[in-house]
């Protein structure tokens, strides 16, 4: 990876403003205060602003699960970080190299990752006595020389924003609600992005009341104007970072909820199916039912159930119906759900079920990530209840998966679980979009006529993979019954004999476990198909791994990365492929669940690398766990 | 709207409705009763059984799509409203049957059907209300009378019991009805709850010959009919016993009471004329203590309002209306920017 920003190259003032040789490739910039203060829309905006400047960027916003925890708390915290540069990003950055601190709490949460000699951007005005007391500092850090290893740029922005607003008359209140934009005009200076798309974006939002408009656009041109001035006293200076490259096309910012939608409505539209969107309000799931609430003209039908066992169930409902069923939810969401997918099993319906992972167990973590639930996906139901599982690694990836996973549940006849992650949810990247005509399309062929002329319909006769006919009510003359219980093979009529269980287990397995014939073969993402060391990872570890991988291989040493989507069945050459290295680590956001299953499929002496902070890996620590296994 | 659209009648006699499975209900199950009604009512409505589903959770009574030869559903304990209201919006066309008990719909899926109710989706709910678990073996449910001996409550159950129909109407229900497995009034009720255009209450007492036997012989048995049963009828009034009682609404202290009916005169002893929209006083016969007063059975309440289905496929259209499903511009919402070949420095390496 580039070198990253130093700030001995931040703080000494430049005449020129533009940078050159000593312009670093990537900058890591966080945005903190109170989980009040708009820090996720001043990160989201500065993200765009990114995006439009050619930049390749990953971003983390982490976040209290609290709305508006009381102000000035250290658990009220809210911050958004982003990683952009000119060349590759794909993790959101270990350590800041710039940190805005909105108030003392905000200093104080966020110090220990801010890179050695960061820069710091404070807020004097929110340094006040009573807030220098939540945040339990004795003295004022500002002002006790304890910053001295950072660069402090220290400065009231709550005057300076009163100063830029007052002409608009706002109340106290309102006009330090500007203080977000100030900064964010400030930061806009810094990395010289144009401010146009920000005030388009202004007059948008607040345009049924104009003077809050121009109040926000004045404090952001004020906070650019503060820059551009002599105002900093030269401590902080003007960086171009050069737009990364880029394959030609169009490109917009996505996080994982909107890709994931996105995926699903496309997935529906290739199955030449109406969609049928069943959730309840969860974090940080809720972001997709409100997204596809808003796509009515793809067919799409949304449900706001009264919990979300109704959700799972309505969605069987409309799969059973004929439409595509879908539901979404969080851990403990998804624990509800279990024994609907059981029925889903049992019944054969397609079904997708979306679990966008938090910190578990019970309410856990709600607006942290972890990757905790993949035992919960794979075995997490009553019975013997195979049920394929996918798992996006990036925001852009989960577009992919979603199609994948509507194919999967569709030519199978099979609830398939898609598992993504708070981080994944909602974070931001770069997003080549496609062109819809690229995709293959895969239609659906209900019955239409019966399967069984002279004697009665056999809703579970099996074709060559396993999978029965779809069969909507309404069918003239194709009346049959389904349900939870045995059933006989092919009529489906109830029956628990005792071969007939038998034969229907290993059935259903046989079903799923031949969807592992019908998938990509697992390739290698970066290095060798054999070596010393393979890091084996799924889902939203793939950023960290990645850059760990680049830099270890860099140095010359022998480690590969695999990273793995279909989590259940896995690929046929998985197996085989993980034999060729001498070494396997599985680093996971969760105690050790993917290496279970790897070592119980694969005998495979895979080693764990685990993380349950709530935080995702740093690129660094994957790094050292590299060096360590390889020396 | 579709769902209120008349669906063309289809000529089918009771056999057409029998399916090929066996029934596997206690000989002598109240269940056999009301499965006949069932089949004996669907010809009469001109139903179809390609678009009859039929839809059920868990118990004794869930078991009843088997037996059905229309599209039939078994799914899982109490879901089965929550099932329904996918199939419905999925396809309005399709007529729904909802069967399910006071354990699953009133016990584990009392939410469901409390949402279901509220939302009034198109369709007819049959809870066959026996009082007991049956299919567990024997555990007092919460419709079990106070002091129900059951292995879970060796010493009688100490819980009050809860009141269907005024749950039903308690959360939003337009059509609330009651009959009971051997009546031969049963298939009049059904009709009538097929005819409602929303979601349609039937509890339907039942008798559990194992486990709860003759828990309403005292007003289901022939003997006592007259005494014990008021039928209701839309603009007629409250009469039973042989129109010599009737009920009357106490104005003073706003609750029914009984009266004797002289000479037919059931004007004059001011008997109640039975108004199917009248909320208030289908509150009170569905709450009648029933040791005291005839137990109210036939059409409680019957006051139609739009339903989900419709309001969400109404909703649907308009959201819809003038906008094409054009992927491409979908993926590209919000703010774009191109990159284009000339500056294009090579694809990104993944390696």
């Amino acid at each position: 990876m580039a070198t990253q920003v130093d700030a001995g190259q931040m703080d000494v003032g430049s005449e020129a403003g533009r940078v050159t040789d000593n312009t670093p490739e990537t900058v890591v910039v966080r945005f903190a205060g109170d989980s009040g203060d708009g820090m996720q829309l001043t990160g989201g905006q500065f993200t765009l602003s990114t995006a439009l400047a050619g930049n390749d960027l990953a971003t983390f916003p982490d976040f209290p699960s609290e709305i508006r925890a009381p102000q000035g708390t250290l658990f009220g915290v809210s911050a958004f970080q982003i990683n952009f540069g000119s060349t590759e990003v794909s993790t959101a950055g270990d350590q800041p190299d710039v940190l805005v601190a909105m108030n003392p709490a905000a200093l104080k949460v966020n110090l220990a990752d801010l890179k050695p000699s960061g820069l710091i951007i404070a807020d004097t005005g929110e340094f006040t006595k009573r807030n220098l007391e939540k945040a339990k500092y004795e003295v004022n850090p500002l002002e006790d020389g304890s910053l001295a290893k950072w660069t402090l740029l220290a400065f009231d922005i709550s005057a300076l924003t009163l100063q830029a607003v007052k002409p608009f008359g706002l109340g106290n209140k309102e006009a330090l609600r500007c203080k977000n934009m100030w900064t964010l005009g400030l930061a806009l200076w810094m990395f010289d992005r144009p401010r146009q798309p920000l005030i388009d974006w202004l007059n948008a939002k607040f345009a049924k009341k104009p003077i809050l408009a121009e109040a926000n656009i004045a404090a952001l041109n004020a906070g650019h104007a503060y820059g551009e001035t002599a105002e900093i006293g030269g401590q902080v200076k003007k960086l171009t970072i050069e737009p990364a490259p880029q394959a030609p096309g169009l490109y917009r910012t996505i996080t994982g909820a909107d890709a994931i939608s996105l995926g699903l409505v496309a997935g529906a539209q290739l199955a030449e199916l109406p969609m049928f969107f069943g959730g309840y309000p969860i974090t940080p799931a809720s972001a997709i039912l409100h997204n596809l609430a808003k796509m009515k003209e793809f067919g799409v039908t949304t449900f706001q159930a009264e919990d979300e066992i109704a959700a799972i169930a309505a969605a069987i409902g409309a799969s059973y119906a004929g439409s595509l069923g879908v539901t979404s939810s969080s851990g403990p969401g998804i624990a509800l759900k279990g024994e609907a997918m059981g029925l889903a099993v049992m019944a054969e319906l397609p079904l997708v079920i979306i679990n966008s992972q938090r910190g578990g167990p019970s309410t856990g973590l709600p607006t942290k990530t972890e990757q905790s639930d993949l035992y919960q996906a794979v075995y997490g139901r009553n019975g013997d209840t195979p049920m394929p599982v996918i798992a996006a690694r990036s925001p852009a990836d989960a577009f992919e998966c979603a199609i994948e996973a509507v194919r999967l549940a569709v030519q199978f006849m099979t609830p398939v679980m898609l598992l993504t992650d708070g981080y994944i949810g909602n974070a931001a990247e770069p997003w080549s979009v496609p062109d819809p005509e690229g995709f293959e399309p895969f239609p659906v062929s209900f019955m239409s006529e019966t399967n069984n002329p002279g004697g009665k319909v056999l809703p579970y006769k099996r074709d060559e993979k396993g999978v029965r006919p779809w069969i909507k009510p309404g069918t003239p003359d194709l009346m049959h019954r389904i349900g939870g219980i045995e059933k006989a093979p092919d009529t489906g009529d109830l029956d628990y004999s005792p071969p007939v269980h038998q034969l229907q287990t290993d059935a259903r397995k046989a079903k799923v476990d031949g969807i592992a014939h019908h998938v990509p073969a697992q390739e290698v993402s970066q290095g060798t198909t054999t070596g010393k060391l393979a890091l084996v990872g799924w889902g939203s570890t793939y950023g960290a791994i990645h850059q760990a991988v680049r830099r270890a291989r860099a140095k010359g040493l022998d480690v590969s990365h695999i990273h793995v989507r279909h989590i259940w069945p896995m690929p046929a050459n998985l197996g085989d492929l993980l034999k060729g290295y001498d070494k396997v680590i599985v680093p996971e956001m969760n105690t050790g669940q993917f290496k279970t299953v790897l070592r119980d499929q694969y005998l495979v002496d895979a080693k764990p690398l685990n993380k349950v902070s709530g935080q995702p890996f740093t690129i660094a620590e994957l790094e050292a766990a590299i060096e360590a296994a390889l020396a | 709207m579709m769902n209120d659209m008349t669906p063309v009648a289809v000529k089918t006699t009771l056999k057409d409705w029998e399916s090929d499975q066996e029934v596997r209900w206690c000989p002598g199950c109240g269940d056999y009763a009301i499965l006949k009604a069932v089949q004996r009512t669907l010809p009469e409505l001109g139903a179809d059984p390609a678009k009859t589903v039929f839809v059920s959770g868990i118990g004794c009574s869930s078991r009843f799509p088997y037996y059905m030869s229309s599209y039939g559903f078994h799914t899982i304990h109490g879901r089965a409203p929550a099932f329904a209201t996918g199939i419905k919006l999925a396809n309005p066309e399709l007529d729904i049957w909802l069967v399910t008990g006071d354990g699953d719909g009133m016990s584990i899926g009392g939410n469901h059907t409390m949402h279901f109710l509220r939302r009034n989706i198109n369709s007819q709910i049959l809870l066959f209300n026996n009082e007991i678990y049956g299919l567990t073996k024997g555990q007092y449910s919460p419709t079990s009378r106070e002091g129900t001996p059951s292995p879970t409550t060796p010493l009688g159950s100490v819980d009050r019991p809860m009141q269907p129909c005024a749950f039903a109407l308690g959360a939003g229900a337009r059509f609330v009805a009651r009959g009971f497995d051997t009546s031969k009034n049963l298939p009049e009720v059904l009709k009538a709850a097929h005819a409602h255009q929303g979601a349609a209450f039937v509890e339907i007492f039942q008798n559990c010959i194992v486990y709860n036997k003759d828990r309403f012989a005292d007003f289901t048995e022939k003997a006592v009919a007259d005494t014990r049963q008021l039928w209701l009828k839309d603009g007629e009034p409250m009469l039973f016993n042989k129109g010599t009682q009737g009920l009357r609404l106490n104005t003073d202290h706003l609750h029914l009471e009984i009266v004797d009916v002289v000479d037919g005169d059931w004007q004059a002893a001011d008997v109640l004329v039975h108004d199917v929209k009248n909320r208030s006083v289908a509150h009170m016969l569905v709450e009648l203590p029933m040791a005291d007063f005839p137990v109210a059975l036939g059409v409680v309440y019957d006051d139609p309002k739009p339903t989900y289905e419709g309001a969400v496929l109404a909703q649907d259209e308009v959201a819809r209306e003038g906008k094409q499903a054009n992927l491409a511009k979908l993926f590209a919402r919000g703010q774009t920017w191109t990159v284009d070949a000339a500056e294009d420095q090579g694809p990104l390496s993944n390696v």
